[in-house]
């Protein structure tokens, strides 16, 4: 398996993500900084290989989101992401 | 955050994969697709975390049940498919992610792909449209190396001999039943011609593997029409496990 095949799905930050956030993100649409594509967090590819998680527009590559645990901090970068927009109609027992 | 679970049944699916069902403190309930996060932490307090999908309906008994395919390397598959005792307590985390879901009200046709342990969360799928008394037609292309490795045989058999519209296509990578008409081999336009439903139709899509195979399935089902919106993915990492 080559490197570029060696990403997750942003379902699989949902997880970690919940410790931070009241609501399911990877249920989200986020807008990439770099394209302006509009996409489900969820879609977006998800890398493990670093001292915590990067994840990455599915159309253009760019960094959206970057969480890093540090001794006993949680560094969150978000700086990739212009948007996010919750669906609040949904049920949302998506993370407890 | 994280929960006790009491580990208080198991029985193995394959020579290398076990099905637990875990008793959860104060579980909320679950949506068929969903995983949860399996916290394990040795006595000098190194921890490892790991998702693992839900394999049983959503039911309000707090208890899950989830399928666990041992890896040669791993840290927390061997525990979980080897050591683990009934009784045993776990830490859990979940219902996890909002995503690859399928809500029993949902009545458009579904589309199933499995790559070996990818079953496990569309087995959720299937076995929640069963208990819900869904009629949504579903379809399962089912891909795994050998007939060995079939997760859940028996109840899928079942399953598709009621002809209460799901349809079921097994595809073998590696090595094929007696007089299987298909040559072993990866999943292809034929099959996906065979397999699925036609695009035509719309379906919701939900692909569940490894990453290569989720790419390849995802590139044929847009080869054959289906619309990129439509299609759910959950992949696996190199590992097998998702972190």
């Amino acid at each position: 398996m080559n490197a570029s095949m060696n990403y997750l799905d942003g379902n699989a930050a949902a997880g970690e993500l919940s410790r931070i956030f009241a609501v399911d993100i990877t249920s989200a649409e986020g807008q990439c900084a770099n394209c302006g594509a509009k996409r489900r967090f969820a879609e977006a590819h998800l890398y493990l290989q670093c001292p915590g998680l990067v994840a990455r527009c599915p159309v253009c590559g760019h960094v959206l989101l970057r969480l890093a645990n540090i001794q006993e901090r949680v560094f969150l970068d978000l700086c990739g992401m212009t948007r996010l927009t919750f669906d609040t109609t949904k049920r949302s027992n998506a993370t407890s | 955050m994280w929960s006790a679970a009491k580990v208080v049944a198991m029985h193995d699916e394959t020579a290398t994969a076990r099905t637990l069902a875990l008793a959860v403190r104060n579980w909320p309930g679950h949506v068929a697709g969903q995983h949860v996060d399996v916290r394990l932490t040795a006595p000098d307090g190194y921890s490892a975390v790991r998702s693992y999908s839900i394999a049983s309906a959503p039911s309000s008994d707090g208890r899950i049940e989830i399928t666990v395919e041992r890896l040669p390397n791993g840290e927390v598959s061997p525990y979980l498919t080897h050591e683990v005792m009934v009784g045993d307590e776990l830490e859990l985390r979940g219902p996890i992610g909002g995503w690859f879901v399928w809500r029993s009200d949902q009545t458009e046709p579904i589309l199933l792909v499995a790559g070996g342990s990818g079953i496990v969360p569309l087995m959720a799928m299937l076995r929640s449209r069963g208990s819900a008394g869904s009629s949504a037609p579903f379809r399962l292309l089912y891909s795994v190396r050998e007939p060995k490795t079939l997760f859940y045989r028996d109840e899928l058999r079942a399953l598709s001999s009621q002809g209460d519209s799901v349809v079921i296509t097994y595809a073998y990578t590696r090595v094929t039943p007696k007089d299987w008409p298909r040559p072993a081999g990866r999943i292809d336009a034929s099959v996906i011609a065979t397999g699925t439903w036609p695009s035509t139709l719309r379906p919701t899509s939900y692909i569940c593997g490894p990453t290569s195979f989720v790419e390849r399935a995802t590139d044929l089902l847009i080869g054959a029409g289906y619309e990129r919106e439509k299609i759910k993915t959950e992949r696996f990492g190199a590992t097998g496990e998702r972190k």
